[in-house]
C-alpha cells in the first residue's frame, strides 16, 4: 500500500533497515517469527477485515514476546486502543501514534528509536484527551506536574521536557520526583518508574 | 386477468356465459334466505327480551340483541366472497384479555358492533325483500316465459296456457314468441342481477368490512421500509468512512510524508519556507479529514461497541463527563449508532448551551432494553423542538421503537433519557 511504500523509503533514508514489509496481520506474525526485528511498526486497521486486526496482532506478539518493541499507527487515536496496547506486556517498548505523525519525519524517527529502546510513546492527542479528564489519582498532581507527566507520556527525555517548558533539567527532575511520590510509585529503576507513571496516567 | 368482482365481470364480453351471473343469483338467493332468518331471530329476541325485561331475566337477552349484528355480519362478510373476491377484513379488535367479560366490553365499545347491528336491522327489514324481488323479476319471470311452450304442451294439453298467470296464450307461434322474448329478458335479467348483487355487495362492504384494514397493512409496510432505509443509511455511512480512510486519507498521509522528507533535503531559503507551508497545510487537511471521518462513523464504535465509544466521546468533551455504563456485550448496529449519536449530540449541547461544570452519562442494558441518561448541572431551559440536532435524532430513535425524552426546567438540571428495546447480540466482550 501507499503508506507502506512511503515508510520503507523513509526508514531507509534515516539509516534503518526494513527486514520485512507485509500486507496483513497473519503475515506480520509470521514475519516476526522468521526475522526477529528490533521493532514492529503496524497499522491498527489491516486486511482482510479492515477492523483492528493490526492492533490485535501487535497485542498477540507482545504476549509471546513481551520484550518486542511495537509501534502502532492509527488513523484516529483512542484511549481504548491505547489501553489495550499498553496493557500488553509491562508497558515498555510500546508506541501508539496518530498516522499523521509520520509526516513529521524527524520526530517520528525519534519516537521510533525511543520505542525500540524500550520507551513508551503515546500520541499527544491521546495525552490531550486524558488531561481533560482530571481524575484520581492525577488530581493530586499540580498543573505543572501534570504537564510534565504528559510530556513524559509523549516519550520526551528530561532534557527535552526542560527545553519545552523553559525550565532547568533539575526542576524537571524535581517535578518527576513529585509525580512518582504522589502516584505511589516506589523507588526502583528510573526508566521503569517513568513507564509506570505513564501507565497510571493513561489508566486514570 | 380474471375479474375480481361482478362489476368487472359485467364490463367484459362473455359475462352471460361466465360463472358471474350464477354467482350473483347465489348471492341474492342466500341473501333473501339469510335475511328471513335474521328477521325471525331479531323479532324473537326483541319480543322475548322485552317481555322478560320486567323480571330482569330479559336484560341479558337484550344485550345479546345488541350483539346480534356480529353473527349476521360474519355471515355477510363470507357471502360477500360470492360476488367480490377482494377480502373483507373483520373490523373487530382482538380482546386484550381472555374471558367473556373482556370480550363483551370491547365489543360493546366498538363502533363496528353498532354499525353491524344497524346493518342487521336494515338487512332484515329492507334488503332481503329487495333481494327476493330482484330474483323474482329478473330470473323467475323470464324463466317462466321461456317455459311457455313446455307448459302449453303439458299442463295446457296443447290448447292454451297462461303467461305469468296474466295473459292467455292459445297458439303455438305465440307460445314460441313468448319463449324467445323470455330468453331475451333472461339475458337482460342477468345484467340486472349483476347490478343488484354488485350494489348490494358494495353496501355491505361499506357498512361492515374493515375500511382501515389495508391502511393498517400500509402502515406496517411503511414502518418496515423506514427501518430498511435507516439500515441502508447506516451501511452507506460505513462505506463512506471506509472509502475515505482507505483512499483520501492514505494519500494525504503519503503526501505529508513525502513533503516531510523533501524538507530534510532542502537547504534553508524561500523554497524551504514554501515546503514548510505546504507540509503544514497537508497536515491540517489530514486533521480535518480525520475529524470528518470520525463524525461519519466512529471506528471505536464498530470495533469496541457502545461503552468504549461513549467513553471516547466523553474524553473529547470540553465539559468533564463522568461515565457509568454497563452494557455487557454488543447491540444491534443501528441501536449502537443511534444511542452513540444521541449521547454525542447531548454532550455537544451541554458544552454549547448549558454552562454546566460537569455532566454525567449513565445507564446500561438490562431486561431487553437499553437505557441511557445524560445529565448536567447547567442552567437548564433546553428545548428539544427548538431546532437542535435532537429533533433529527428523535426521528432516528423512533424508527428503532425507542423513546427520547428531555427534561430541562429553567435553572436546571437538564436530563435527557433515551431508551431502546433491544437484545444483546454478543454476550461477552470480544477478546483478541
Amino acid at each position: 500500500m501507499l503508506l507502506r511504500e512511503g515508510l520503507i523509503g523513509l526508514l531507509g533514508r534515516c539509516g534503518h533497515e526494513v527486514v520485512a514489509a507485509v500486507g496483513d496481520a497473519e503475515a506480520l506474525v509470521a514475519a516476526v517469527e522468521e526475522d526477529t526485528p528490533d521493532i514492529v511498526v503496524t497499522d491498527v486497521r489491516m486486511p482482510p477485515g479492515f477492523q483492528d486486526e493490526g492492533l490485535h496482532a501487535a497485542v498477540r506478539l507482545r504476549e509471546t514476546r513481551p520484550a518486542l518493541p511495537v509501534l502502532v499507527l492509527s488513523q484516529y487515536v483512542q484511549r481504548t486502543y491505547a489501553s489495550e496496547l499498553l496493557d500488553s506486556g509491562d508497558g515498555t517498548g510500546v508506541g501508539y501514534l496518530l498516522k499523521d505523525r509520520v509526516g513529521q519525519v524527524e520526530e517520528f524517527v525519534d519516537a521510533l528509536c525511543e520505542v525500540a529502546d524500550g520507551g513508551t510513546v503515546v500520541d499527544p492527542e491521546v495525552v490531550r484527551q486524558l488531561l481533560r479528564r482530571r481524575r484520581d489519582p492525577l488530581e493530586r498532581l499540580t498543573p505543572r506536574e501534570r504537564e510534565v507527566l504528559a510530556l513524559i507520556a509523549e516519550g520526551k527525555s528530561n532534557g527535552a521536557i526542560a527545553r519545552e517548558l523553559v525550565v532547568s533539567e533539575a526542576a524537571v527532575g524535581k517535578h518527576i520526583g513529585g509525580i512518582l511520590t504522589k502516584l505511589d510509585l516506589p523507588p526502583a529503576d528510573e526508566t521503569h518508574r517513568r513507564v509506570l507513571a505513564v501507565l497510571a496516567f493513561l489508566r486514570a | 386477468m380474471h375479474p375480481r368482482n361482478v362489476w368487472q365481470a359485467m364490463s367484459r364480453p362473455g359475462f352471460l356465459l361466465s360463472v358471474w351471473p350464477w354467482r350473483s343469483v347465489g348471492y341474492l338467493v342466500t341473501g333473501a334466505v339469510a335475511g328471513v332468518l335474521a328477521l325471525v331471530g331479531l323479532v324473537t329476541l326483541a319480543a322475548v327480551g322485552g317481555a322478560l325485561a320486567i323480571v330482569l331475566v330479559g336484560l341479558p337477552l337484550l344485550v345479546v340483541l345488541a350483539l346480534a349484528g356480529l353473527p349476521v355480519a360474519w355471515v355477510e362478510r363470507r357471502r360477500l366472497g360470492l360476488v367480490d373476491l377482494d377480502p373483507a377484513p373483520d373490523p373487530h379488535q382482538a380482546p386484550a384479555a381472555e374471558g367473556l367479560w373482556a370480550w363483551l366490553t370491547i365489543r360493546l365499545k366498538e363502533q363496528a358492533t353498532w354499525r353491524e347491528l344497524a346493518y342487521t336491522v336494515l338487512f332484515a327489514g329492507l334488503l332481503w325483500p329487495l333481494d327476493a324481488l330482484v330474483i323474482t323479476v329478473a330470473l323467475l319471470f323470464p324463466v317462466s316465459m321461456t317455459a311457455t311452450p313446455l307448459l302449453m304442451a303439458t299442463i295446457g294439453q296443447g290448447r292454451e296456457t297462461k303467461v305469468l298467470k296474466q295473459w292467455t296464450v292459445t297458439t303455438w307461434p305465440t307460445a314460441f314468441g313468448v319463449a324467445v322474448l323470455g330468453l331475451l329478458l333472461l339475458a337482460l335479467g342477468a345484467y340486472a342481477l349483476g347490478v343488484a348483487a354488485g350494489a348490494r355487495a358494495e353496501l355491505t362492504r361499506l357498512l361492515i368490512a374493515d375500511r382501515d384494514g389495508d391502511l393498517g397493512a400500509r402502515v406496517v409496510e411503511l414502518s418496515r421500509s423506514r427501518v430498511r432505509l435507516v439500515d441502508a443509511f447506516e451501511a452507506e455511512r460505513r462505506r463512506i468512512e471506509r472509502d475515505l480512510h482507505d483512499g483520501a486519507q492514505q494519500r494525504l498521509v503519503a503526501l505529508t510524508m513525502t513533503l516531510g522528507l523533501a524538507r530534510l533535503d532542502v537547504p534553508p531559503g524561500p523554497l524551504a519556507d514554501q515546503l514548510a507551508k505546504a507540509h503544514d497545510e497537508a497536515g491540517k487537511a489530514l486533521a480535518e479529514l480525520r475529524e470528518l471521518i470520525h463524525g461519519i462513523h466512529p471506528k471505536v464504535l464498530a470495533d469496541y461497541g457502545l461503552t468504549a465509544a461513549i467513553a471516547d466521546a466523553a474524553d473529547r468533551s470540553v465539559v468533564p463527563v463522568d461515565v457509568d455504563l454497563s452494557v455487557p456485550g454488543r447491540l444491534e448496529q443501528a441501536v449502537e449508532a443511534a444511542a452513540y449519536f444521541v449521547v454525542c449530540e447531548a454532550l455537544a449541547n451541554v458544552a454549547k448551551h448549558s454552562g454546566a461544570g460537569r455532566a454525567e452519562v449513565r445507564g446500561g442494558h438490562s431486561g431487553r432494553r437499553l437505557l441511557l441518561e445524560v445529565r448536567d448541572d447547567g442552567r437548564g431551559g433546553a428545548d428539544a423542538s427548538a431546532g437542535s440536532g435532537l429533533t433529527g435524532l428523535a426521528d432516528r430513535v423512533s424508527v428503532l421503537d425507542g423513546k427520547l425524552s428531555l427534561s430541562s426546567p429553567p435553572g436546571g438540571p437538564t436530563l435527557l433519557r433515551v431508551e431502546f428495546p433491544c437484545e444483546l447480540t454478543e454476550a461477552a466482550d470480544r477478546s483478541a
